[in-house]
């Protein structure tokens, strides 16, 4: 099965072809994006003549500049405060053997199949109550909740594989519990951390229905807000709508690209459980 | 045993030393904070979600008042709603079928010695990562009359195929069911692939040598051996399409008329636009429900299923 035979060979082919239909989207969208509005052509002939001026179009109406400043800010914050409270609470909700510690993983657990369209509702009621509408702190409130369920879950998991020793050792040499957690227990849970921050980093980054309920009107957007207000505004200039869908990926999958090996790991590895 | 001791030392924590307090486990409020979050945003609002289900509140007027099941035997009667609830169940199918169908040819072939299979693992899974809004805007225009695709079909010689993909209401629904696949098969194959390369090498080399064919290695040694892969990509696909909203929103609106509206798009539509927050919530309490009996009906499913394999 080492060998290069021509079987291989078919398969390489039949795969490169693949890989090509679904780039073939990313094609089209950059192509469109360096094209003039004037230039009426079929979309998949490539552009003769590049302008970068839908790009700088683009910017300027779309106030992407600080939808990007949010978003950023929204998805760090909400990502933190996540992890935190999440592993705190793996922590105790794995080792401990009390009856409550089994009923609150429960309780929370249960989060993981409600749909968030149930809470959401009510809660932008409690928003308004708040005066936080149209700010993004109440988007960093939200996900510091909503996210809980999942990570508590990936933390919990790989907890419960690991022995307990060294934190029974640290406990017996007089460590209190908050430092035993902070210098023994938080170390060996860093891979499961850096699965948990990318998969929560892009749950908040790419969530749309809840900024749209929350934040939609006002001047604080999030990324994926803003493009849909542009689109909405300028609903056949699409050569400008692709320059600002090409600038609102470009952060992304710069990222994607610089951690692309530990991304897809985590991906599989944070699902295997 | 060990967790019987434990336990017991818990139990007498006042009277045992601290050393053997502590072995009892980490306090009860390192959990606090979690919690908090938790309750005020998802279990606080949610139980109440399910009191205004059966009420007639718009979402603002604070006086409203208790009808009882009335919003949900007036969705029997809502020809749109008993529609939303049919699209979203079809393309919650259709999209865990295409997509886990896809996904795993797609890990079979990165997973074997072609010489482009990096290349093809970063190119087929960064779909992913980016915003699936933006990439429904992207589709919007690709599928539109003077799109790519159709212009694609001219090229090779099919003009009699192109159409207004969006605008039929009998393809409009399969088309979102594409963008879909298109975004997410790259994350199916990547969860296939981790479970691909947990299966040691020996195990196809000894049956390659006995000389078994290729679909009955697939059927016999790797399907059973991936089965907690097929188990995470079923249950994250099905539930994923039942809660749709992104792709629809931004792709057809939930139109041509309302030819793929689903529970989600409904539920934002009632309560923004026509003020029916009740209603609305009660569109999302079926949605719950609907959810709570296939993730139940699955796990059931798919744990006899693992326990066979294992």
């Amino acid at each position: 099965m080492n060998r290069y035979t021509a079987r291989t060979f078919a398969l390489e082919m039949l795969m490169v072809a693949v890989g090509i239909v679904f780039a073939f989207p990313v094609y089209v969208l950059v192509n469109l994006a360096i094209r003039s509005p004037s230039d009426t052509s079929s979309p998949i002939r490539p552009t003769t003549s590049p302008t970068f001026a839908n790009f700088t179009g683009a910017w300027r109406e779309a106030g992407l500049g600080g939808a990007l400043v949010n978003s950023v800010l929204v998805t760090a914050v909400s990502v933190l405060i996540v992890l935190a409270v999440s592993a705190l609470a793996a922590y105790t909700l794995a080792r401990s053997t009390a009856r409550w510690s089994r009923g609150t993983f429960l309780l929370i657990m249960l989060g993981l199949i409600l749909p968030f369209q149930l809470a959401a509702l009510p809660l932008y009621q409690t928003v308004r109550d708040l005066g936080l509408l149209g700010s993004v702190w109440s988007l960093v409130l939200f996900y510091s909740g909503l996210q809980v369920p999942f990570t508590t879950f990936l933390y919990v998991g790989f907890l419960r594989a690991l022995p307990r020793d060294f934190e029974d050792a640290a406990a017996i040499d007089g460590c209190s519990p908050l430092a035993t957690f902070r210098y023994v227990v938080l170390p060996m849970l860093k891979p499961v951390t850096v699965t948990a921050l990318v998969l929560n980093a892009v749950a908040v980054w790419n969530d749309f229905f809840t900024p749209l309920l929350y934040l939609s009107g006002s001047d604080q957007q999030t990324v994926p807000v803003a493009v849909a207000g542009f689109v909405g505004q300028f609903v056949s200039d699409w050569n400008l709508i692709f320059a600002a869908l090409r600038i609102s990926i470009v952060p992304v999958l710069v990222v994607y690209l610089a951690l692309q090996r530990s991304i897809i790991n985590g991906f599989a590895g944070g699902l295997k459980g | 045993m060990t967790a019987d001791l434990r336990v017991r030392q818990f139990g007498r924590a006042d009277a045992a030393p601290r050393a053997y307090r502590r072995r009892g486990g980490p306090p009860w409020w390192f959990a606090l904070p979690a919690l908090l979050f938790f309750a005020f945003v998802v279990l606080v609002p949610s139980v109440r979600g399910v009191y205004y289900a059966f009420t007639d509140w718009d979402g603002l007027d604070p006086e409203f008042d208790f009808i009882g099941l009335r919003n949900f035997t007036d969705m029997l009667d809502d020809a749109t709603a008993s529609q939303a609830i049919w699209h979203t169940l079809l393309i919650a199918v259709a999209i865990t079928v295409i997509q886990n169908g896809i996904g795993l040819l797609l890990a079979l072939g990165v997973n074997s010695a072609i010489k482009s299979r990096n290349i093809l693992r970063v190119l087929l899974f960064a779909p992913v990562v980016v915003t699936p809004i933006v990439t429904a805007y992207l589709w919007r225009n690709l599928l539109g009359p003077d799109g790519a695709v159709n212009s694609l079909l001219a090229v090779v010689g099919l003009e009699s195929w192109q159409q207004d993909w969006l605008g039929d209401p009998d393809l409009a629904l399969w088309m979102v069911v594409l963008v879909v696949v298109w975004q997410f098969a790259g994350y199916s194959m990547v969860i296939f692939l981790a479970g691909l390369q947990s299966i040691p090498r020996e195990i196809y080399e000894a049956a390659a040598i006995d000389g078994t064919g290729a679909v009955r290695r697939f059927w016999s040694i790797v399907r059973p051996l991936l089965a907690p892969a097929i188990t995470i990509n079923l249950m994250l696909s099905i539930i994923g399409g039942i809660k749709l909203f992104d792709q629809v929103y931004a792709l057809t609106g939930g139109g041509p008329g309302h030819a793929t509206d689903t529970i989600s798009t409904l539920i934002y539509k009632d309560a923004f636009t026509l003020g029916e927050f009740g209603y609305s919530i009660a569109l999302a309490v079926v949605l719950t429900i609907i959810i709570a009996i296939v993730s139940a009906g699955q796990y059931a499913a798919l744990s006899r299923n693992e326990r066979a394999a294992s």
